[in-house]
């Protein structure tokens, strides 16, 4: 009983959680017809970018360059921009560079971040009001206002084109640890307090208690870390000159310019570029909407 | 066992029995890893980022010295500041209106009970996890004058071509048609919660009294959404006010400036023009826009959760 109740998240998204977004069967009326129609005429409109960069990739540069603009290329689909692409690019060391990159920033987000959350939830401690406002205030803090003084501050640690450049000053989310204490608000203290009178240290309620209880918004913190750290272009951009180091974004950036109006190639490098996440997505679809609509108001 | 059962306390006595220098010394140590890197990572550059304002500091080292604020008053006399605050200001106005309202329409749609859900919204929202340079690649493409499929559409249709990134009067909206397409499904996501959380005992009530499903989205729906509402569309200016990637990598701010964002500005002050301090004023100076947004959003929703 105590564990049902436990294992929600926030109140708003109780119910959408038990509904899993799933709406009751109804008949086919004219205007159930016609919002079917709407929502078809955007969903086209909405995938036309993506077959669009598949066939053009999908061609040759030839035919991607030809003044007729083709669905239907005269001289059939060919992947050669893809192998040129894998042959010539630097696409997979951008991917894992991307890839461990926005890992090594998403585990040291939840870690530090799911501490001091529990600090902030759980300890009277001295100070904890003027630390929780100080965090609070923090979250306006807009990333641009910080390129200047952070990369002077990488120049001065010596840390330029290192990937703990790129990495560290990505760990610090506000947001996310005020997400996780009104999470950890809201499960029961009895649990805990039996633990207490069983002699548990601190550290093991909480790594034996309370994170087990709160799978779900740390796997929505960690969604909302990793999706802006993979994708994220302006502090990657400017941390590093370093070729061996570019994540896919900035990696991409430079295709523009080395592979001049290769227009198939550019597409292929764009799709290979977003596979990876569209993949993730398609196998983990209800966890990452589930996530960004937890986290989503509180973010950005 | 009688004694070790006594000198357990007892549940409601626990958070005064236990030690209080022993809960400083905790909450702290769970504290510390968060504030070390959130004092080195954040606090110290955003204090130094205002010292740095305040010199003349160069990449070149040239002028390390306090000057004052001269930067900020050479900032406020810069038309090139003010041109691009200004283009900031001009893409948060006419990209919040479709941003919300797009994902309003998306999430109605999909509410009224459409089958294979998943399948609207993996179309709908598939474009925001694309990195910003996929984006531009993708729609930079798009719009090419000559090759691109949107003016063949157009042509195709009997309507003349547009030279859209290369046109000052149209590059912003060309920004903003591709800003929609890449982030709308964020906030078609936040509206499609909220609609589902609606309890559907409103709806029974009114079908009861014979509302339609166009009364019954007027009346009750949108009334219900109005927190959800405030928020999006104050989150959404937040986000747009910080625009950069996109028109970096489509623009690269042109033509003619008509489309370079202050973040732009700051960066190639900073990093172009290797002018530090004066950079870190203008960053200041954005920043204080950015306050006076959050500082209205917090207002707002302190009254609405008082």
């Amino acid at each position: 009983m105590a564990t049902a109740t436990i294992t929600r998240p926030a109140p708003q998204t109780t119910q959408a959680r038990k509904s899993g977004f799933r709406q009751p069967r109804r008949k086919l009326t004219i205007g159930r017809i016609a919002a079917i129609v709407v929502a078809g005429f955007i969903a086209v409109l909405w995938l036309i970018p993506f077959a669009w960069a598949t066939v053009t990739a999908f061609k040759s540069e030839t035919d991607a360059a030809a003044p007729d603009v083709t669905w239907v290329p005269p001289s059939g689909f060919t992947p050669d921009a893809f192998v040129k692409v894998f042959q010539d690019g630097n696409i997979p060391l951008w991917t894992w560079n991307s890839l461990y990159t926005s890992a090594a920033i998403t585990a040291i987000t939840l870690v530090i971040s799911a501490l001091v959350a529990y600090a902030l939830s759980r300890i009277d401690f001295k100070g904890k009001k003027v630390l929780m406002t100080v965090i609070i205030a923090s979250i306006i803090i807009p990333p641009p206002v910080l390129i200047i003084p952070l990369f002077y501050q990488m120049l001065a640690l010596n840390l330029v084109d290192t990937s703990w450049a790129i990495i560290l000053p990505q760990v610090i989310h506000p947001a996310m640890v005020f997400v996780l204490k009104k999470f950890f608000d809201q499960i029961p203290r009895e649990l805990e307090e039996a633990a207490v009178m069983d002699g548990a240290s601190r550290l093991r309620i909480f790594t034996q208690i309370i994170l087990p209880l709160s799978r779900p918004i740390l796997a929505a913190v960690a969604i909302f870390v990793f999706i802006g750290a993979w994708n994220n272009f302006l502090w990657p951009f400017i941390a590093t000159n370093d070729g061996g180091l570019l994540t896919l974004p900035v990696g991409l950036q430079t295709i523009k310019s080395a592979y001049g109006i290769q227009y198939a190639q550019n597409m292929a490098s764009a799709l290979l570029a977003a596979l990876p996440l569209i993949l993730v997505f398609l196998f983990f679809q209800r966890q990452i909407i589930k996530g960004v609509a937890t986290t989503g108001l509180a973010g950005t | 066992m009688s004694t070790s059962t006594l000198s357990r306390p007892r549940p409601e006595n626990l958070r005064t029995s236990l030690n209080r220098s022993n809960n400083n010394l905790s909450g702290w140590a769970f504290a510390t890893p968060f504030l070390v890197f959130f004092l080195v990572f954040l606090v110290w550059p955003i204090l130094y980022g205002f010292y740095m304002s305040l010199t003349g500091k160069s990449l070149t080292g040239a002028n390390d010295s306090l000057i004052g604020f001269a930067n900020y008053a050479e900032a406020l006399a810069d038309a090139d500041m003010w041109h691009s605050l200004g283009n900031t200001l001009y893409f948060t106005v006419i990209s919040t209106v479709p941003l919300v309202l797009v994902a309003l329409v998306m999430a109605a749609l999909l509410n009224v009970g459409l089958p294979a859900q998943w399948l609207w919204r993996l179309s709908y929202f598939a474009p925001y996890l694309l990195a910003s340079t996929v984006v531009s690649l993708f729609f930079t493409w798009m719009y090419n004058p000559q090759l691109g499929l949107i003016n063949e559409f157009l042509t195709g249709i009997g309507l003349p071509r547009v030279a859209w990134l290369n046109d000052p009067n149209v590059a912003m909206w060309a920004i903003v048609i591709a800003t929609l397409w890449w982030t709308v499904g964020f906030n078609f996501l936040l509206y499609l919660a909220a609609m589902q959380n609606i309890p559907a005992q409103h709806y029974e009530a009114a079908s009861l009294d014979g509302a339609g499903a166009w009364r019954q989205f007027f009346s009750i729906t949108l009334p219900q959404l109005t927190p959800t509402t405030v928020m999006i569309v104050l989150l959404q200016i937040l986000a747009s006010l910080k625009i950069f990637d996109q028109v970096y990598q489509m623009t690269a701010g042109g033509p003619a400036g008509s489309t370079r964002p202050v973040v732009q500005y700051i960066f190639e002050t900073g990093f172009t023009g290797y002018r530090l301090g004066y950079s870190a004023a203008i960053s200041y100076i954005f920043f204080g826009l950015i306050v006076v947004v959050s500082v209205m959003q917090f207002v707002i929703t302190r009254r609405r959760s008082a």
